[in-house]
Order: C-alpha cells, then structure tokens, then sequence
C-alpha cells in the first residue's frame, strides 16, 4: 500500500501493562470448589501425601510387631536374650513398646500439620 | 478377708460418679451438650475421658488374669488395645473429625448417602456396644463376689443403675467429665499397688517367676470352691479336703494320682506347702520357663492365634463407636489427631501395670489357676502379696479403680447405643429428642442385663476381644475406603458390612457354643477377624467397582470436606442429618 520510499510513520506498540493490572488469578480454593481439574489435583496430592504419610506410621509400627513372634519363635537363640533379669521379650512387650508407639505417633502428628500446612500455604498463598 | 474398705472404695466411685454427673448436668442444656458435649472439651481432657472410657474391666481385671494364665502371648492383648489407637489416629482421626458426623451411623449417611447403609451401621453399633457391655457387667458380678460375696448378679444390676442415673443427668457433657475423672482414678487405683506389690516382692528376695516347675503353693493354701470344676494333676498330692471329690463326699485326707480330679462345688480344699498346683482342665499348665517365652503354651496354631489376635485388636479399635463418637467432641481435625496422640500416651501408661500383676500373681496367689479365676488376680493380690492394713487399703484402692472401669465404659457403651437407638428407632415414635434419648438409655442398659443372666462368663479380656473382632470385620473396612478411596459406592458398603458382621457374629456364636473346637476350626472361628476382615474389605471393593454408576454424587465435595484442614476457605456444604 504505501510507497517503499516513503517511510512509515513512526508508531509506539504496546500491549497491556501487565505488570501493574494483572488479571487476578483465581484462588485454588475456588478451583477446589467448582471442583475443577486444577482444583481435583491439588486436593488428590494431599490425599496422596496423608495416606502415604498414615500408612507409613502403621507399617512402621506394625511390621516390627509381627516380626516379635516369628523373630522369637523360630530363633531359639533370642528366646535366651535377657536385658539384666528380664527376659527380651518382657523388655520389649512389656515395656518399650508404649513410648515406642508415643514416639512414632508424635512424629505423625507433627508431619501430618506439614502436610496440611504446606496445602494450606499453596492454596492461600497466591 | 475384711471387705468392708473395699465396699466403700467401690462406693465411693459411684458416689463421685454420680455427683460429679449431677454437678455438670447444670450445665448442660441443649440437645448438643447431651450428644457430644457441644465440642468444647480441651484435647487432654477429651483425651483423659477416651482413655477412662476405653480402659475397661478387660483392660483392669482381665489382662492382668489373661498375662498370668498365659504368659508371654498374653502381652498381645494390653499391647493390641494401645497400638489400635496408632491405627486410629494415623488413617482415621482427623478425617473422622472433619466429617462433621456425631455417630458411625452419621459418618455412613455422610459418606455414601444412604439410609440404608446407616440402617445397618446402626444395627452393628447396637450389636457391639451390647458385645462390649456384656463382659463389663459380669466383670462387676465377679469382683463384688470376690469383695463382698454377693450373688453374681448384684454387680452387674447395680452398675446398670448407676449408669442409667449419669445419663439420665446429664448427657455426654457429664459422662466427658466423669470418664476424665474415672480415667486418672484408674491409673492410680493400678499404679500405686504395683509400687508396694514390687516392694513387697523385694523383701521377699525376689523369687523368679521364670522357674523350671510349673507354679507352687508358697504357703498352706485354704481354698474355697465356688463352682463345680475339673482340675488336671501332675504330680501326685495329698491334700485335706471338706466337701466332694470324684464325686465322693470327703472330709480328711486324700491322694489325688496324676489325672484328672473332679470337685464339687461348696468344697473347700486346704494344701500343703510347696505343692504343685493343680491348674483348671481348660487352663495350660506352664512352667515359669515355657510361661515367660512365646508360643510356648503348647495350644494348637498359637502363631495364628497370636496374628490373628493382633488384626483384631489393631483395627479393631477404629471401629469401635463409642470410642469414634468423642472425636466428635474435639473442635477440629488437627486437635482430633493431638486427641489420639494424648490417648496413645495414657493407654500406654496404664497397660505397663496388668504384667507385674500376672507375674507376681503366679508367685503369691497360684491358687487363682486352679480355679481358674485369675480376671480376680488384680483384686486379690494385695492382700496375698502385701497384706496387713496396707493390703486391705490398697484392696480399697483397686477395688474403687475396678468400680471405676466398668462404670467408665459401660456409660460410654449406653450413650453410644442409646444415641443410635434414639436417632433412628425411638425418635420416631417420641418427640422431644431429650426424653427420647433417656428412654433408648434405658433399653440399651437393659438388654445386657438380661442376657448377662444366661450366657456363660468368659475370661473378660477374651470376651472384648470378640467385639474388637466385629468391630474390625464391619466397620474398620468401612472407614478405611471410606475415607480413603472416592469409589466406594453403597451398595459395596452394605454388602461388605453385612458380609463381616455375619462372618464375625457367626463364627464367635460357634467358638462360644461350642469351646472345645480343636484344629483348625476351632482357630479360625475363635479369632474370626483375620479372615473375615480381609473378605469384608474385598467385598466393598469388588461390589464397589461393580456398582460404579451407584458412586456417591458430589463425592468429591465429601473428599474435600474429609481432607483439607479447617483453616482452608472452601466450601464444606454438608452436614450430618438431622444437626446443625
């Protein structure tokens, strides 16, 4: 259209300042209120990170237990085992299983808070 | 023995009992304080009162008894009762809380939606929480005809009465109240006799209870038969005997040869010192060696026995309601989880005790295997071990914490199973949701009663242990998917939980008719969870993913309702029925 010649007249583009009026972004909170994808993904990792957080603590309770009786059933040697005039298996059933299992519940109550926090901050926080 | 410090120990319980229920019943006054004490209970009281409520006459009399007959594998079952409550607060707590339901019924028609499933879920709270009382009342009978030498009958009668009058006062707000009380009574009436039990053992010289015979009688033994029974003699004896044996009136002397003896009841047996005891027929004779090793009990399958035990006792806790229905009361999920940590820590303090009895039992009072009433060893034993003025105040003592654990959970049990029965049964017919209530606290309390008359007494701590077995067959699946898998529909929940309640409920009727089962048989249906659990929970599942298109609509609001922390600004629509 115009003449090579002739040249164009100076122009200024720009597009939207989007540094200053950004469009706000939606909360994830209300992505997990129309339940949409985004909003399904982030609450499926927190059920993800709970669940293997909780079955975690149980196995790590649990697999120990059933190992006592095999442990002390088929290794006679153990059975001999004594913690000064008790016997191991009193030692261990008796008495430091409970804050074994205090212990261990501690440390799940204390990263099951993480988990939630960190939820918390990643929904909230933009 | 003089059992007038032990009845006013006892009575004392029940007077600070119902006082205390009288006194917080004031405070009580909307229907929500009568359910769930309006949900404003501090987490370690709240705590105090789960663990009051929990440490029954299984956990106060029948470990203790169970750790003496049985020994090493008996320690499953104190250990058993306190891991549950990992289980509980690592896959069920917070969720449970943060579903906003009142009861297990509630949870169900939260979840999935269905009155059906609730119908049913309700049916099984009622069946176990009956299950549960049973071995509470005929705990009562047993340690006040230990006490006092009252009728079996009395003690269960007159814990049913003081039961209904903490209800009737005031609801849970008070039973929350009473049971952190009953809790800390119970840890003391446990703890300070075990202190002078050991002191006493000490200036003894600490005799081993790890010997290479099978227990003796330290002392001439004088014993009073109460009920017809066989006992099974290893060593030849010579004792005195006032009554009938083999069916012969004797008075004098006689010989029992290696075998089997028979007594009759009202006989009284005296016998020399250092004689072996003769132990019950049903009961295995152990020496301290084999009793202080496990799997050694020389029972059939006892490895299967002992895992089995376990599944039961580990889940079995989840799905207990009257343990679920106090998460409830905490005001929200985090402070649910802080709940069930406290509960692991006080659970844990008391169950250190029931070994020191079982062990120094075996030592001071071995004739309790030869009648096989060892659910008493706990009574009994201060005055055996300690005696004097100090043994019969720390009798008192025990005999108050005694009081204290079948008042706690046979309260818990009522308002549990009254709260179902009100909501779903009585409430349809009574309007005024108060008197409603207080009439379904009079059926529940009423019907363990009765069958409390006929059925026969088993060890107390094997006889919770089958409701731990329903509990874990039924609702222990139901939760776990539930909470945790969006895909379990209602019709796999009913199908699964009318599978395990069955399963569980048959299997325990068969192994109660009939005790003598042996083999196989008599393993499986005696510790029915191991296999019935499993088979309930694959049921769900494979019903579940049958039934697909019957998935929970919205269930992905439940999820988030069930998961994500209170202090998260989402929409958490839905309310149990009925509340709020």
């Amino acid at each position: 259209m115009t003449k090579p010649e002739q040249r164009p007249k100076r122009v200024v583009i720009t597009g939207p300042r989007r540094d200053v009026r950004r469009r706000p972004s939606r909360p994830v909170t209300d992505e997990i209120d129309d339940q949409t994808r985004v909003g399904q993904v982030y609450l499926r990792s927190l059920i993800r990170a709970q669940l293997l957080l909780g079955l975690s603590t149980v196995a790590l309770v649990v697999v120990p237990l059933i190992a006592m009786p095999l442990l002390f059933g088929f290794v006679p040697r153990v059975r001999e085992l004594q913690v000064g005039p008790m016997p191991l298996w009193w030692v261990l059933l008796g008495i430091l299983v409970y804050p074994a299992i205090l212990g261990v519940g501690w440390w799940y109550v204390r990263q099951a808070d993480r988990n939630e926090a960190q939820f918390t901050d990643l929904v909230e926080g933009r | 023995m003089n059992s007038t410090l032990a009845a006013v120990g006892m009575a004392l319980t029940v007077l600070v009992t119902i006082g205390l229920a009288a006194y917080s019943s004031r405070l009580a006054r909307t229907t929500g304080d009568f359910y769930v004490a309006s949900r404003s209970v501090p987490a370690w009281w709240n705590a105090s009162a789960i663990s009051g409520e929990y440490l029954s006459a299984a956990s106060f009399l029948g470990v203790a008894g169970l750790i003496m007959a049985g020994g090493a594998d008996a320690v499953w079952f104190p250990v058993g009762y306190a891991v549950g409550y990992v289980l509980l607060l690592a896959l069920v707590a917070a969720p449970l809380r943060r579903s906003g339901a009142y009861t297990l019924p509630d949870f169900c028609e939260a979840r999935l939606r269905s009155s059906k499933v609730r119908l049913i879920a309700s049916a099984l709270v009622v069946l176990i929480g009956w299950l549960y009382v049973l071995p509470q009342l005929q705990g009562a009978g047993l340690a006040l005809q230990i006490l006092l030498d009252t009728p079996t009958w009395v003690g269960g009668l007159l814990v049913s009465i003081t039961v209904l009058v903490v209800i009737v006062g005031g609801g849970m707000r008070s039973v929350t109240l009473v049971q952190g009380f009953q809790y800390w009574l119970k840890v003391v009436a446990i703890m300070v006799p075990v202190l002078f039990l050991l002191a006493a053992w000490r200036a003894d010289a600490s005799p081993s209870a790890l010997t290479e015979a099978p227990p003796v009688f330290d002392d001439r033994t004088t014993v009073r038969i109460e009920n017809p029974i066989t006992v099974k003699v290893s060593d030849p004896i010579t004792l005195e005997v006032e009554g009938a044996v083999d069916a012969v009136a004797v008075d004098g002397p006689v010989t029992w040869q290696i075998g089997e003896h028979t007594v009759a009841a009202g006989s009284t047996l005296i016998f020399p010192q250092g004689a072996t005891v003769p132990h019950l027929s049903s009961v295995p004779q152990l020496t301290g060696v084999e009793w202080g090793q496990p799997l050694q009990s020389g029972q059939e399958h006892t490895l299967y026995r002992t895992f089995a035990l376990m599944f039961a006792l580990f889940l079995g806790t989840m799905g207990l309601p009257h343990v679920l229905v106090r998460f409830y009361t905490n005001p929200d999920g985090r402070a649910a989880r802080r709940t069930a940590l406290v509960v692991i820590g006080l659970v844990g303090l008391f169950y250190l005790a029931p070994s020191v009895y079982g062990m120094l039992g075996r030592l001071y009072s071995p004739e309790l295997l030869l009648t096989g009433r060892t659910d008493a060893v706990v009574l009994l034993l201060p005055q055996a071990a300690v005696g004097g003025v100090a043994g019969q105040w720390l009798t008192a003592l025990v005999a108050a914490g005694a009081a204290a654990a079948f008042l706690a959970t046979a309260t818990g049990l009522t308002v549990t199973v009254a709260g179902v029965l009100s909501q779903d049964i009585v409430s349809k017919r009574v309007r005024n949701p108060i008197v409603s209530f207080r009439v379904a606290a009079a059926a529940a309390v009423v019907v363990p009663l009765l069958l409390g008359l006929v059925a026969e007494s088993l060890p107390l701590a094997r006889a919770v242990s089958l409701a731990f077995a329903v509990a874990a067959a039924t609702f222990s699946p139901l939760l776990l998917l539930g909470i945790w898998w969006p895909k379990l529909t209602d019709v796999g929940a009913a199908a699964g939980l009318l599978l395990g309640g069955v399963m569980a409920t048959v299997a325990i009727g068969i192994s109660t008719l009939i005790p003598d089962l042996t083999g196989w048989p008599g393993a499986l249906l005696s510790q029915p969870a191991a296999w019935a659990m499993p088979a309930a929970l694959f049921t769900m599942v494979v019903v579940s993913l049958r039934t697909a298109h019957r998935i929970t609509p919205g269930v992905d609001r439940i999820m988030i309702r069930l998961h994500t922390p209170e202090a998260v600004g989402v929409q958490r629509t839905w309310t149990a029925r009925g509340l709020r």
